[in-house]
């Protein structure tokens, strides 16, 4: 393997692992701010212990997310150095913008929100609270501002073969950005969601029949059940706009080859990038026609329109992400059966009256949930798979292949650091799995959770469970 | 923005100061926390806990310094970022493989079973050591103007332990604020027995940079800049011996002067900052590219000054309000 595909790996694998801690976080943080409001306001004890535990939950999380990102941002220079040299005036003050208005503000007030609850008046701890929250969903904003750009460029004039800035309000508000920051949030939303009603049932299948894991499991399913229809419409938005702007991602997506009407919805296939056609086909008829273009007989572009004339695949490779897509649609299939179901079974009425809530949830669901806790990372991964992959050849679509953008280090060199930092990762991913689920068991035998220091906190924790004023 | 003479010369100057600056307060501020994570092994578990909660609430925003400085890097000098980093290649992964366990051995020794607890504190230890020797390394094999050779390389593994005794120094001298009683008496002793790192590596720097460089020597040994420069050494050589009689005298009734060791290794480490950036100057690559030729285009590069402008305030204000409310010294931390 050359420098190029091992260098595109190792990112691959560094963004991956990071992007799942952030996906966690940016939900969180509001949900945090939602409980620590809801408790403020009602006075009730079971979503200040939502709170407690979901805050250890938020810790661990952007710690794993503040370490892994730090990784890319030296990345960039170690292995990418031709993106910066090229486009460097765009995605410079766009990374300046995202460390200035998020990073700092998430992590100084983080210290507030974690540990400084004794320490300030509620008012400042919901402020902090706020501010982590506001400020992991600006850097959200920033991030995806200069990856809508890298798929839709705009905005920008190149003067020897370097980017130069014309319109910053083109370039923030390129054609893809609205479409790809609001599915990434709904995204967030969704893992959060997932999460929390997984972990959630995992502690009432131990035996947890407290009020705040009864809260935060009807939370988590009703969340879920209310974000994932908006996330298919969305999606559907997300993909016409990248019909229009990347018509050769849409064509691995479908996996269709030739331009034409009709063109099949296919559920299953395996592309053949050699032969350049499918095998084993089960397909809808007129689906992807009817998806894209609203109408059966609507031309749908092909991926043979994307080849030059000696021969260049100007195309992604098909089948990474046609899989991929099938992938990340599956897992929202899944997930809109299960939190519908649950949200249908926790509606129904109990025979002395009143709503069934939690308790209406049979065994099977509740394993169903445990099982779904990490639905949201496949998810994620494989829509980001989706279209970064179906980004390829292009770094910045149009204006910088991957290959011309690669550093010139030695390949066994990056090899090397690649395989450490993936036995880094897996270890780390194993790791905090297995501490979620143990602070689950913790919580549901209702021991006390661990915590940071010595123990000797209990006037901070008296005066906490005080409601508001 | 002609007010100032041509944006071409006054805007990169800037960001290199702006630069500058964030590498200054992240030696300083992750410095401490690095620091306290090298000196892990030297404590009882019990005490690892008060030092772990003398450095919680920073050492994120800290880390940030780190982030801010290589994005100004990346942003304002595009080509020096991509020919400083793919010549460190190695010595950066180590740092972000020590980061990364550092970072995440924090979270995990508090909440991971309680048998768990003495490996996290090993990762911990781990992850602050390879960061301070891989800083330490990219500092001197940057001095030495980025050569890649066996001489370089030693003198690199030099600046590399010297780094991270002193890390361990000016986190001795954090403690000797945050702690008290036996931690902090330990304190004392850990950064008498550090401060020779810091001199030892102030003084290998120095002698080695002119010697590397005909035009750093000439910068720092031609008439009349030698007399001008002359407060350097002579600055340092006072700060040096200050500590060190400030130290005997620690810890002192009343806990009085507990802060002033921690306020002359800050002192000192800005000392030899503007040292290095006096000898370096204009250079951003050493000898290679100066920072007007790495300058990325100014209709950016202003761009991001006007928002630096306004956020930057904001952050330092922040930054020193979280400061003011985790004041005194550590208590045991909690979630609330």
């Amino acid at each position: 393997m050359d420098t190029l595909i091992l260098s595109r790996i190792q990112f691959g694998a560094n963004i991956s692992f990071h992007i799942l801690f952030p996906t966690i976080t940016i939900a969180l943080g509001w949900v945090l701010l939602f409980f620590k409001l809801r408790f403020r306001w009602t006075g009730d004890a079971k979503w200040m212990q939502a709170y407690r535990f979901w805050v250890k939950v938020f810790a661990l999380s952007f710690a794993m997310g503040v370490v892994s990102g730090i990784t890319m941002s030296f990345q960039f220079g170690t292995n990418w150095p031709g993106f910066m040299e090229t486009v460097g005036n765009i995605a410079g003050p766009l990374l300046a913008y995202e460390v200035m208005t998020a990073f700092f503000l998430e992590a100084v007030f983080l210290g507030i929100m974690l540990f400084g609850a004794s320490r300030v008046p509620d008012w400042l701890h919901t402020t902090a609270t706020f501010l982590v929250a506001f400020g992991t969903t600006m850097s959200a904003f920033w991030i995806l501002v200069l990856n809508s750009w890298m798929h839709t460029p705009a905005g920008f004039e190149m003067r020897d073969g370097v980017a130069f800035a014309t319109d910053w309000w083109a370039i923030i508000f390129n054609p893809s950005m609205p479409y790809r920051l609001v599915h990434m949030l709904i995204a967030s939303g969704l893992t959060c969601a997932f999460l929390i009603a997984g972990l959630s049932a995992f502690r009432w299948l131990w035996g947890d029949r407290s009020e705040g894991v009864r809260a935060t499991l009807a939370f988590g399913a009703s969340l879920g059940a209310v974000l994932i229809p908006v996330q298919i419409l969305v999606g559907d938005m997300h993909g016409l706009n990248t019909l229009e702007h990347q018509p050769q991602k849409v064509a691995a997506m479908e996996g269709n080859w030739e331009t034409g009407p009709n063109v099949p919805l296919l559920l299953f296939a395996i592309p053949d990038e050699d032969a350049r056609e499918n095998r084993f086909e089960i397909g809808i008829p007129n689906g992807a026609s009817l998806i894209l273009k609203h109408k059966a007989d609507g031309v749908v572009p092909g991926l043979n329109d994307f080849v030059t004339e000696d021969g260049e695949v100007l195309h992604p490779p098909v089948s990474k992400v046609f899989y991929s897509f099938r992938v990340m649609i599956g897992t929202g299939v899944a997930m809109l059966f299960l939190s519908w179901a649950a949200v249908a079974l926790m509606l129904r009425r109990h025979p002395e009256g009143g709503r069934r809530g939690v308790e209406g949830l049979p065994k099977p669901v509740l394993w169903a949930f445990v099982a779904m806790a990490f639905s949201g990372w496949l998810a994620t991964l494989a829509g980001w798979y989706t279209t970064e992959i179906g980004r390829q050849p292009w770094l910045v679509e149009g204006v910088l292949m991957t290959r011309d953008a690669v550093a010139d280090v030695p390949a066994p060199l990056v090899l090397g650091t690649l395989i450490t930092y993936l036995v880094v990762y897996a270890a780390l991913i194993l790791a905090y799995v297995s501490v979620l689920f143990y602070l689950a068991r913790k919580a549901a035998k209702g021991e006390s959770l661990p915590e940071r220091a010595t123990p000797g906190s209990g006037a901070a924790e008296v005066q906490l469970l005080q409601p508001g004023e | 923005m002609e007010l100032f003479g041509d944006p071409a010369v006054w805007l990169p100057f800037t960001f290199a100061a702006l630069m500058g600056l964030s590498i200054l307060i992240y030696v300083v501020l992750d410095g401490f926390d690095l620091g306290v994570g090298v000196l892990f092994p030297f404590a009882e578990p019990a005490e690892r806990d008060r030092m772990i909660a003398s450095i919680g609430p920073f050492w994120d925003a800290n880390e940030t310094w780190l982030v801010l400085a290589i994005g100004i890097l990346l942003v304002a000098f595009p080509s020096a970022h991509g020919a400083i980093l793919t010549a460190l290649y190695l010595p950066v992964a180590v740092m972000l493989i020590g980061l990364i366990l550092r970072g995440v051995a924090f979270e995990f020794r508090a909440k991971a079973p309680l048998t768990q607890k003495r490996a996290w504190d090993g990762a911990f230890y781990a992850g602050s050591l390879m960061t301070s020797l891989a800083q330490g390394f990219m500092l001197g094999l940057y001095i030495m103007g980025l050569e890649q050779s066996w001489a370089t390389y030693g003198f690199a593994i030099l600046t590399a332990v010297f780094l991270t005794v002193g890390y361990s120094f000016i986190g001795a001298t954090w403690l000797i604020l945050k702690t008290e009683s036996a931690l902090q008496r330990k304190a004392v002793d850990w950064a008498k027995g550090g401060i020779w790192g810091l001199v030892l590596g102030l003084g290998a720097i120095s002698a080695a940079s002119p010697l590397v460089s005909p035009r750093i020597f000439d910068k720092w040994f031609s008439m009349p800049e030698f007399l001008y420069l002359a407060p350097f050494p002579i600055l340092s050589g006072l700060l040096v011996l200050g500590l060190w009689r400030g130290l005997q005298r620690l810890p002192a009734e009343g806990d009085k002067g507990a802060w002033q060791p921690f306020a002359g290794s800050i002192a000192l480490f800005t000392l030899a900052f503007l040292g290095l950036a006096y000898s370096f100057y204009p250079y951003v690559v050493p000898e290679k590219l100066t920072i007007y030729e790495a300058a990325s285009a100014p209709e950016s590069l202003i761009i991001i000054l006007v928002g630096t402008c306004f956020v930057l305030p904001a952050i330092l204000a922040y930054t020193a309000l979280a400061y003011v409310i985790f004041r005194g010294k550590a208590t045991e931390l909690s979630y609330d």
